[in-house]
């Protein structure tokens, strides 16, 4: 099936941001399922309370890369508070929207950041 | 640098040749095939010239020959028409798990019509179970429907020793022969097929139209009522210009088959050889018992789409059996029928080749395709991953659940 994605989609699917893995990383969220085709990680770092740098890696659809990409810009010198506000809705409406079977990309981006934070936190208890 | 089309399994660019044959039936030979006087008749003509073409290239007569709207309509006529028309001698149908859609949802349905369906498995080379297909076919089973090659992994299936096997218990055989007709042999006495399904826009003629092939004897129910057209087993005004556009992509093909599939073969060895050089590829479907233009990979760690749309990017046209596209967000029943895990299935990718694919394109081809799937295995958290956290993830509930719908 023809899946119409918009050009900002395409663009961060073509040039995805913040590729990669953080070494020595203050949090590292995991979501999806290989068994469903898509898998994502995110990792953070964190000082004075922001995300001074976010990286990420995913198995995935162009929707699923290109949502990856957007969140990592978004969370990016934002606070840990701010950075927890980030909604499904935020991602897709960045990238244009999304065709209606790829909202749960977006879903997973938002899951995957707010997995990283929570890691974060727990690590500091 | 120009586009380079490996999707001729999807459909194929009309042949100019093609065109000029249709082209009279629009404006200028426009009349009704059914009319009484001269522009009748001359639609008629054109008509009955077309079957004879069709029928000539599968060794039948062309009252054996029935024209639709293409491969599915075909597909439905074949098994519902059938069905219904005999279900008085039986209500079981034998079909394989592989079949295409056209096939497969057409059983469904029957099945919450009365009817039972049997499945017949695959090996993971994609040939049917015959020891399973013997044991399926019984008393109550009025026909067998098997494809001659299948559209996504090409694996031509052994019709002569499924026909038999249908015979010996003088069951029909339904054969869906959209991916082989004009491309290899597809006579219908020696793939012993009492129905066989063909499409025009996947051997280069117009879309929207193909033909069932209905042996003399066999009986069917029509699914379209209305006039007496097609011996009344589809009503409705002949698509005159289509048909005669079918006709014409079908001489075209029975002419020049040897040699493009010689051709093809060749181009397509050449691909396999260079892509499973790749680390982590493989091929999926019978080495040799593939259709000629038929390549069909899978790559480990990268997903099917995203690979799609890089090589788009890059000017190539492929296709893939991941799901992600698709409601149902299951990967290809094909791959999973041969074996493959779900996550081997989403990271598949199929090139189909065509006349107009060069040496050239494929080494062209061959340049790009190692590159973007290493671009996405270096996106790809899959390559790293332990097993353990494989397996954790693999219990996890999934975004899709959110939308009501359980993944795999």
């Amino acid at each position: 099936m023809a899946v119409n994605y918009t050009k900002k989609v395409m663009e961060h699917l073509a040039n995805p941001r913040n590729v990669g893995e953080i070494p020595g990383a203050d949090g590292v969220g995991t979501v999806g399922n290989p068994v469903c085709g898509d898998v994502m990680s995110i990792y953070i770092k964190v000082g004075g309370g922001r995300i001074t740098d976010i990286k990420f890696k995913t198995y995935g659809c162009g929707a699923a890369i290109a949502t990856s990409s957007i969140i990592t810009e978004l969370a990016k010198g934002k606070t840990i508070e701010e950075a927890v506000k980030i909604s499904v809705n935020d991602v897709a409406g960045e990238l244009g929207g999304l065709p209606p079977v790829k909202m749960h990309c977006s879903n997973l981006a938002a899951d995957a950041l707010h997995a990283a934070i929570k890691d974060y936190q727990e690590r500091r208890k | 640098m120009g586009r380079i089309y490996l999707d001729h399994a999807a459909t194929t660019p009309v042949d100019p040749r093609v065109l000029e044959a249709m082209q009279p039936f629009f404006s200028e030979k426009f009349g009704n095939a059914s009319s009484l006087h001269s522009e009748g008749t001359e639609a008629a003509e054109a008509l009955e010239k077309s079957r004879e073409t069709v029928a000539g290239a599968l060794g039948a007569k062309p009252d054996e020959v029935v024209f639709t709207s293409g491969g599915s309509e075909s597909d439905n006529l074949a098994i519902k028409g059938f069905a219904y028309a005999n279900r008085k001698k039986g209500n079981r149908i034998v079909t394989s798990a592989i079949e295409h859609p056209a096939v497969l949802n057409t059983c469904r349905y029957l099945e919450k019509n009365g009817f039972r369906v049997t499945y017949v498995p695959v090996g993971r080379n994609g040939i049917v179970d015959l020891n399973a297909l013997e044991k399926a076919v019984t008393e109550e089973t009025i026909l067998v429907s098997i494809m001659h090659a299948n559209n996504e992994i090409g694996t031509i299936q052994p019709l002569g020793k499924i026909s038999e096997i249908a015979k010996r218990r003088g069951v029909a055989l339904h054969t869906d022969a959209v991916q082989t007709f004009g491309k290899i042999e597809t006579d219908a006495d020696k793939l012993g097929a009492d129905l066989l399904s063909l499409s025009g826009h996947k051997i280069y003629g117009p879309k929207g139209v193909g033909a069932l092939f209905v042996r003399k004897g066999t009986v069917l129910e029509p699914l379209i009522h209305g006039g007496e057209h097609e011996k009344g087993l589809r009503a409705g005004t002949e698509n005159v210009a289509g048909i005669a556009g079918l006709a014409e992509a079908t001489r075209i093909c029975a002419k020049e088959m040897n040699g493009e599939a010689a051709r093809e073969t060749r181009l397509r060895d050449r691909l396999l050889k260079g892509i499973l050089e790749t680390p982590g590829s493989w091929l999926n479907g019978h080495r040799t018992k593939r259709l000629p233009n038929n390549a069909n990979f899978s790559f480990r760690h990268v997903e099917g789409e995203s690979l799609v749309l890089y090589l788009d990017m890059k000017g190539i046209a492929a296709s893939t059996g991941s799901a992600c596209s698709s409601l149902k967000l299951e990967p290809s029943h094909v791959l999973r029928a041969i074996g493959l895990t779900p996550e081997e299935a989403h990271g598949s990718l199929r090139l189909t080749l065509g006349r107009a694919t060069t040496a050239k394109d494929i080494e062209t081809v061959l340049e790009i395709i190692p590159g973007e799937v290493e671009k996405l295995r270096k996106i790809s958290p899959m390559a790293g991953m332990s097993a353990l956290e494989k397996k954790r993830l693999e219990k996890q509930p999934h975004g899709h659940g959110r939308h009501g719908k359980a993944c795999d």
